[in-house]
């Protein structure tokens, strides 16, 4: 059994008066990828913003439960909301860089967190992204400005962001939806190799990308976790009859 | 092109004539000012009309020189946006970042209310209110000074620039802010270093708009300024403004004289400010731009 590094017990979600998450408990491991899949509005972009407390910034959204990430309570009365979202770097489903440029963008974590000398940032900036698979296409470009890369580029430029900040988590929501077939295969292909270091959780509209990429698979289903396994136990034999149905593509 | 049988072609011819009429009116207008204007020149040499500091159009002796007079608007303007500018910011920042949206409801409507007060009513509270206040404030004898022409003026343009440059913080998309606060930044540190630099091309276009309105605005510094053709020392000193000068002295000046031509000459020079400041901005804008 894999070192446990997020656990989420009895976790309920409500925006305003609509519940959006049902007691959902799940344990994530470490140094794996686990994505979340199920239909649209099932409540899996919810819990994984859970994961970094984004939710917070959504007026009348609510938060019930504990999640811990090792031993840190997130929901606990002394959470620093702030160095959890530092220890867990998010990727969002349409690629969102900053108007600066493409240095910048990925300086711009490391710097809100104190580091002012220019050689630890060049170096940082370097690093990262080369951990994205993106330094050998923009390395002689880091003044221009990030909103000229395409799509997938842009998607590279994101992640490498999240990773200045040195996050242990890395969660991303539905991150090749807006990507071409091979921007997404270098997506996944990038995905499976952060696990090295990162332990990562995605949300997926595709099965197939849950299939390829994810070593454990959670299935949401009207705001409840209906099943959660290995990726490839579940795929074979869904124990569910709802998971079977959708995994089969017959609704979703 | 066939009008009649495309309609698109008819579309098309109006909305170039309402294009082209109005580069038309703009040209017509600047002309017109200019070929008046230039007739001074044949009274007062150029070098004294712009350069030189005496003022006295009615005078047996009349003398057409209009520094004092620029800077008098350049000064009054420029105190009105160093005061507004940041308490515009502020407050866009506030309503726009921090204030809960009901509040921001309850108070958009104030400062567009703020926006509506004709100018000659904001004079009036300037005249009856503002100037006695730095008369007694500060121990001068007389309150129509530059300082009670930034302050009035600073009210007028307050709210001009607060509604466009909380617009332009408004458009900033919420993604970047996400981006910011999911990487672990204050939201101080997402408004400073996210939300305002991505908001800056509109933000300067809210100032030189403000500007434009300040530097062309003429009841308020009438009213409150003293209107002494006077290179002011300090802000307790009276100034006199382009517009002023034009407002109060066209009635008098009889067509086709010396002065009247100083007059239409003061009024190109306002024209020509203004189209720099305007030039200038684009080019920032642009410059600004460069990453969105």
């Amino acid at each position: 059994m894999k070192e446990c590094e997020i656990s989420a017990r009895g976790i309920n979600v409500w925006y305003g008066p609509k519940q959006a998450l049902f007691d959902v408990s799940l344990d994530i491991y470490k140094n794996t990828v686990t994505s979340l899949i199920g239909p649209s509005g099932c409540g899996k972009t919810t819990f994984l913003r859970c994961i970094n407390r984004m939710n917070d910034l959504i007026p009348f959204c609510r938060v019930e439960g504990k999640l811990m990430i090792k031993d840190t309570d997130v929901y606990g009365k002394e959470a620093d909301v702030l160095s959890i979202r530092k220890k867990v770097g998010m990727v969002f489903q349409t690629p969102n860089p900053f108007p600066k440029s493409i240095y910048e963008n990925v300086a711009y974590g490391p710097f809100i967190h104190g580091v002012r000398d220019k050689k630890k940032l060049d170096e940082i900036v370097r690093h990262s992204l080369q951990e994205a698979a993106l330094w050998d296409e923009v390395k002689d470009e880091l003044n221009k400005s990030a909103l000229m890369l395409s799509g997938g580029q842009k998607q590279r430029l994101c992640i490498a962001r999240a990773l200045a900040v040195e996050p242990e988590i890395i969660v991303m929501d539905e991150p090749c939806a807006s990507l071409d077939p091979i921007a997404t295969a270098k997506i996944e292909d990038l995905i499976t190799r952060l696990k090295e270091k990162y332990t990562v959780v995605i949300v997926t509209h595709n099965i197939q990308q849950a299939a390829r990429v994810s070593d454990y698979t959670a299935y949401f289903y009207l705001g409840k976790m209906v099943e959660y396994g290995k990726t490839a136990e579940m795929f074979e034999n869904p124990k569910e009859k709802s998971t079977e149905l959708y995994l089969t593509g017959r609704f979703g | 092109m066939k009008i009649g049988k495309d309609p698109d072609g008819l579309a098309e011819l109006l909305v170039k004539i309402s294009a082209y009429s109005m580069i038309l009116v703009v040209f017509f207008i600047f002309f017109f000012l200019f070929f008046e204007g230039i007739k001074i020149f044949n009274f007062e040499s150029v070098q004294h009309f712009f350069l030189g500091q005496s003022w006295q159009p009615t005078s047996s002796n009349p003398r057409f020189e209009i520094a004092s007079i620029i800077i008098g608007s350049l000064f009054v303007t420029a105190g009105a946006l160093l005061l507004s500018v940041p308490v515009a910011l502020g407050c866009a920042i506030y309503l726009s970042e921090v204030a809960p949206p009901s509040l921001s409801e309850l108070l958009k409507p104030v400062i567009e209310i703020l926006a509506g007060i004709p100018s000659v009513v904001i004079g009036f509270f300037g005249l009856t209110v503002v100037v006695p206040a730095v008369a007694s404030i500060f121990g001068i004898p007389s309150g129509l000074t530059l300082l009670s022409g930034i302050l009035v003026l600073a009210i007028m343009v307050l709210p001009t620039i607060e509604t466009i440059s909380e617009d332009a913080l408004r458009s900033v998309p919420r993604s970047y802010r996400e981006a910011s606060a999911a990487l672990g930044a204050t939201d101080w540190e997402t408004i400073h270093k996210v939300v305002l630099p991505a908001a800056m091309p509109g933000i300067t276009v809210a100032i030189l708009l403000g500007f434009g309105r300040a530097i062309g605005e003429t009841m308020v510094v009438l009213m409150v300024t003293g209107n002494a053709a006077i290179i002011p020392t300090s802000v307790f000193d009276p100034i006199r403004t382009m517009t002023a000068t034009i407002a109060a002295e066209m009635g008098e000046a009889p067509f086709g004289s010396p002065h009247y031509f100083a007059l239409f000459m003061i009024a190109a020079t306002l024209f020509v400010i203004s189209f720099m400041v305007n030039s200038a901005a684009n080019l920032l804008i642009k410059r600004g731009s460069r990453y969105a």
